[in-house]
């Protein structure tokens, strides 16, 4: 997607909007969902980096995220150092366990549904480990005190967590403009159109997997702590639920694979449909359905996501319908 | 010398789909390689080009020695293949794709892009650099893997069957390319079956026949030879054709 100054000029005025938005929106309520809509469109564009540009899809993305969280915890608990220092050991520990997993998998020659498997695999060890090892707290899980203030990422007003969230989207979204324009970005984007002609025009595939895992794994550390110093609480389930490996997935297929905006569009997508199927029907987990079946829908005709959609219609302007 | 392949033998289980291959290419030749269907065209030069790991001999690339480097390291000194099945990347486009090759050797889009389009214009797709790649012709596929191939700036380039499914206009013109990038200094080494081109384009020829080279010479040498006809067509073959052209 070529990025001129119309888009610059646009995004520019969404971030502004974004940054003013605390001030128009009283409603704690949906100051929360957006931060909620920008947390997991943050952690749908670390899934994106690899799933959507680099081709290789995860199922277990998750891990980065519950390690992270994990890390600046115990950090925090057992340790007395602040989550501000944390957050950014739980970026390296996410990046090294990018490594290590990218490592084993990519190395073996593991693709497709084989390494989407093998990472489900990873995070749900780590599940297991994290509940029967003592350092974690165990199945009981960790307790964090409530103590606001920025050096414990934590804050009086949902307002303070919105700008955390917003500031995690902002780069999010930098790093993927950064691989719409970089030799990375266009290297990625060859191995997964095909691996073997990007090794044959002098692509080190290993090498371009491997940051990517890791930049992935760095973002769902920075997650972990979000969502800790947020709840306040974590545990196995919570910490490495397969729900949220599905939920970066989704929000990327739905919105558009390998896009900037993509994730952003599927998570605005997932949470409104949510918040409104929890409006108005009292069912729990029908909103899901609701979602599925949008899913569905954009699975069959969409085959870009939602972004493709307003590709397509930019298209036609462009080249009369071609 | 090139590229000097030494004994080079490639099994798959028992069958041996290479055997004891000795060739060499010098530089600023034009070197074909030819050879009945399954004959083992395509595994060596697998092999040569690092994607399958050879069970005997050596390849040599300027003097050393490129047998246990991966693809991308031997297309960074200098080598790179295309494929004989077109491998496009279908969701870019012709300019992005040949960048993609450009950017082996600089990390900078400007002059990726510049580079790109320097190599689009050799190959004649200039009109087509904003076209989607799952869009083209398979000539343009074919001209494509070219482009790409020859964007990561290599001394030697190895072609596989760039001329397959094509029909005789778009084979002269390919071979005018091909002739336009040896004239650049480009080395090149092609598996091919259109006898016409590899007479018109080789400067020598080699013949492999189940796994062995059978025969090597200019490409007119190699095609009376009768090993060769025999290898193409049958035993008693060349005996055949001799009587024939005695009657």
């Amino acid at each position: 997607m070529s990025f001129n100054a119309k888009n610059t000029l646009l995004f520019g005025l969404a971030l502004l909007a974004a940054a003013l938005a605390p001030v128009g929106i009283s409603s704690k309520f949906y100051l929360d969902v957006l931060t909620l809509i920008f947390f997991t469109a943050y952690i749908g564009q670390s899934w994106n980096i690899l799933g959507g540009y680099a081709g290789q899809f995860s199922f277990g993305g998750v891990m980065f995220f519950g390690t992270g969280a994990y890390t600046s915890s115990i950090l925090l608990v057992t340790f007395g150092i602040p989550p501000l220092i944390g957050i950014f050991v739980a970026v390296l520990m996410g990046a090294f366990l990018g490594f290590l997993v990218g490592y084993l998998s990519f190395r073996s020659g593991l693709r497709g549904s084989y390494f989407a498997l093998i990472t489900l695999a990873f995070a749900e060890l780590l599940r297991v480990l994290a509940n029967s090892v003592e350092f974690t707290g165990g199945g009981v899980g960790l307790f964090l005190t409530y103590a606001p203030g920025l050096k414990n990422l934590q804050f009086v007003s949902p307002t303070g967590f919105y700008y955390f969230s917003l500031f995690l989207l902002v780069i999010s979204l930098a790093i993927a403009l950064w691989l719409e324009r970089s030799r990375f970005g266009a290297q990625l984007i060859a191995i997964r159109e095909n691996e073997e002609a990007a090794e044959a025009l002098g692509i080190d595939t290993l090498k371009c997997k491997l940051y990517a895992i890791m930049i992935m794994g760095g973002m769902g550390g920075a997650a972990g702590t979000f969502y800790a110093q947020k709840y306040l609480y974590i545990d196995p389930p919570i910490s490495y639920s397969i729900a949220l490996s599905v939920e970066m997935l989704l929000v990327s297929i739905v919105g558009g694979l390998g896009t900037v905006f993509g994730p952003l569009i599927g998570s605005v997508v997932l949470h409104v449909v949510n918040e409104v199927a929890r409006h108005f029907i009292d069912t729990p987990g029908l909103s899901l359905i609701v979602y599925g079946v949008i899913l569905i829908f954009i699975i069959s005709y969409l085959p870009n996501g939602l972004v493709g959609l307003f590709r397509r219609s930019r298209g036609k302007k462009e080249d009369g319908g071609a | 010398m090139v590229l000097e392949v030494k004994q080079l033998t490639k099994r798959f289980g028992g069958l041996i789909a290479v055997s004891e291959v000795d060739l060499s290419v010098v530089e600023g030749e034009i070197v074909s390689l030819i050879g009945p269907n399954g004959a083992g065209k395509t595994t060596l030069f697998a092999s040569i080009a690092g994607f399958l790991k050879p069970d005997g001999g050596d390849v040599q690339l300027n003097g050393q020695s490129i047998l246990n480097l991966k693809p991308h390291k031997i297309c960074q000194r200098g080598m790179v293949r295309t494929f004989q099945i077109t491998q496009p990347f279908a969701a870019l486009n012709t300019l992005e794709n040949i960048m993609v090759g450009a950017y082996s050797r600089t990390g900078d889009k400007a002059l990726a892009q510049r580079e790109a389009e320097r190599v689009a214009d050799i190959v004649g797709m200039t009109s087509q650099l904003h076209q989607k790649a799952d869009g083209l012709t398979v000539a343009a596929r074919k001209r494509l893997e070219l482009a790409r191939a020859l964007a990561t700036k290599p001394k030697l380039l190895l072609l596989d069957e760039v001329m397959a499914g094509l029909n005789p206009t778009e084979i002269d013109e390919i071979v005018d390319v091909i002739k336009g990038i040896r004239d650049t200094g480009v080395t090149i080494f092609l598996i091919e079956h259109v006898m016409k081109a590899v007479v018109n384009l080789s400067d020598r020829t080699y013949v492999l026949n189940d796994g062995k080279l059978i025969a090597q010479g200019t490409p007119e040498s190699v095609a009376s030879n009768p090993t060769v006809i025999e290898a193409y067509l049958g035993h008693g073959a060349a005996a055949a054709m001799a009587g024939e052209g005695a009657a």
